[in-house]
């Protein structure tokens, strides 16, 4: 479904801030794969998922989603392929256009935009029945703007619009990571729940040890722009954050820094 | 100070207010909807008036006119928007730029004069300061240009309801999300400054039939008084008017109100030259207002809940 070879990125070349982000990462999905990515800090976690994204182009390798290359896809074109969430509850949707109408745009993706109407009623009463499913209270509010709405609850949405229209890959980066840690519960929960009920090839980054292995079927480490640790099926089942930790320091020789990740072990 | 001045002079202020209502509508597309600052109005705001007078001359119907100086503004919009998405030049820069080279354009247009007339005599002008008065209703200016003025509002409100409308106003809104949604944000970009400076040359275009001619130098400070009216309606009507329609409305109202209040200021006896300095001392305290008001009244907001709405 999602297959990198070999990428690599360095921003800020020739300044005093060059940074090699990425360098050399590689990493095939298989279709239904529920990967988490967890890492130290500056690993490239983010820095993968902005590549996929296509937020801007890698310096070498290839990236193909579906056997499509999309290396040199401009980003609003690779979003045919994608559903986003991003870390930042701000960045996912349109603070001043309501919630229907952000939902329309989402159900627009990868269509051409023309002169038909933005939103219609059917659309207005799918969209009060999706929100009537989520149970945040959204569906009496269906024409508020966005910009009215919690943090968790714009998580929330942004998660429905990343997947009213199916996509190949769900990319999700750090998705709870601003949020309280009971918001941050309930919108991984229901994150379980739409990529389990649509079936969706997922790559979801975290900073939370346990939460990188409590969800999906796979894990894999980052370390200094590469996939360190790969693990699947049951030894992934039976991992401890004590066997991650260890195991990090197993491949990479050093200790494991990723403040937030530790403080919240 | 005879009030009766006043009151004469005031149909030719609603009038400009409402032509100068059609160009702020414009302003608000770019300033509110797209978020961007585009300075390119001040050259279209000569250039509208410039080709229409142009193809006037040349025995052109007043309507093939006014539609061939908005699709000059567009076209001026255009410009812009490759400097900008394109060319990676910052927006504002990229309207200055548009509109310095427009300079040189309106005087070539203009058959290298500053102004040159158009009188109602010998063209049949849709409107004219002379058709403010003492002509029968439906050849009124004041009724003409507020049609036009309903007229884009209706065609603005259709627009952005649709999915390419909608899509534009994402874009302005956020673009990392719009491109997330598969939303062409630099298409988009160029398409609010080519409608907004469409409109723009149309009002231009409806400013030089009004005055009896174009001038090179119309549409010098056209940003400041377009940002005059969009603050002075958003100010005023922003707790009444909610629905789309009726915020451009506000806008159009707003530019009405500064015309009259112009007028009154001129009627109290300030010396008209100052006048553009009062324009920008007014625009630069409204639009600091906001600033003001999150410095020193900030009130605790919710986490989450303090969007750019």
């Amino acid at each position: 479904m999602l297959n990198i070879q070999n990428i690599y990125k360095t921003f800020n070349i020739g300044t005093i801030n060059e940074k090699t982000a990425l360098n050399g990462a590689s990493l095939t999905l298989n279709e239904g794969d529920f990967v988490t990515v967890i890492g130290g800090n500056g690993a490239g976690k983010s820095t993968l998922l902005n590549a996929v994204a296509g937020t801007w182009f890698v310096d070498e390798g290839s990236i193909l989603i579906d056997n499509v290359d999309v290396t040199k896809m401009p980003e609003h074109k690779r979003a045919q392929f994608l559903g986003r969430v991003f870390q930042d509850p701000m960045m996912g949707t349109a603070a001043t256009m309501g919630i229907d109408e952000n939902l329309a745009l989402a159900a627009r993706r990868g269509q051409r935009r023309g002169l038909g109407t933005g939103i219609s009623k059917a659309e207005r009463e799918h969209y009060m029945e999706l929100l009537t499913e989520l149970d945040l209270g959204l569906e009496n509010r269906l024409t508020s703007k966005v910009g009215l709405l919690s943090g968790g609850q714009r998580q929330a949405l942004t998660l429905l619009m990343a997947t009213l229209k199916k996509p190949k890959l769900l990319l999700l980066d750090e998705h709870t990571a601003a949020l309280d840690p009971k918001t941050a519960a309930k919108v991984l929960a229901l994150s379980d729940k739409i990529v389990a009920e649509h079936n969706l090839t997922t790559l979801m980054v975290t900073h939370n040890m346990r939460d990188a292995i409590a969800h999906g079927n796979r894990l894999i480490m980052m370390n200094e722009g590469r996939v360190m640790l790969d693990i699947s099926g049951k030894e992934k089942k039976s991992l401890t954050v004590d066997d991650l930790l260890s195991k990090f320091e197993e491949v990479s020789g050093e200790e494991f820094a990723n403040d937030q990740a530790l403080l919240s072990k | 100070m005879d009030i009766s001045n006043l009151l004469s002079a005031m149909p030719g202020a609603i009038s400009q207010g409402l032509i100068w209502g059609i160009m702020a509508i414009g302003v608000y597309i770019t300033y509110k909807i797209q978020d961007v600052a585009d300075l390119t109005v001040d050259g279209t705001m000569s250039l509208g008036g410039a080709v229409c007078i142009l193809m006037l001359t040349n025995g052109q119907n007043i309507w093939v006119a006014v539609i061939a100086a908005t699709l000059a503004g567009m076209l001026a919009g255009l410009v812009t928007g490759i400097f900008h998405t394109w060319m990676g030049i910052p927006v504002i820069l990229a309207g200055i730029l548009t509109q310095l080279g427009l300079y040189s354009i309106n005087l070539k247009i203009l058959g290298g004069k500053a102004n040159q007339a158009i009188s109602a005599d010998n063209y049949d002008l849709i409107i004219s300061l002379r058709y403010v008065k003492g002509v029968p209703f439906y050849r009124n200016t004041i009724l003409i240009v507020a049609i036009f003025v309903v007229a884009i509002i209706g065609i603005l409100y259709w627009f952005f309801g649709t999915e390419r409308g909608c899509s534009i106003r994402a874009t302005g809104c956020n673009p990392n999300m719009s491109r997330a949604q598969g939303i062409n944000t630099n298409f988009n970009t160029v398409l609010g400054l080519m409608l907004s400076n469409g409109i723009v040359g149309l009002a231009s275009a409806l400013y030089s039939q009004y005055q009896g001619f174009a001038d090179v130098n119309a549409g010098r400070g056209a940003i400041v008084i377009g940002l005059a009216a969009v603050i002075i309606g958003g100010v005023i009507f922003e707790k009444i008017f909610h629905n789309f329609a009726l915020k451009l409305l506000a806008v159009a109202l707003g530019a009405v109100i500064y015309y009259i209040v112009l007028q009154i200021v001129i009627w109290l006896g300030l010396d008209s030259n100052y006048l553009k300095l009062l324009s920008a001392l007014v625009v630069a305290v409204f639009l600091a207002f906001p600033h003001w008001k999150q410095k020193y009244m900030a009130k605790p907001v919710k986490k989450g809940a303090n969007g750019n709405a």
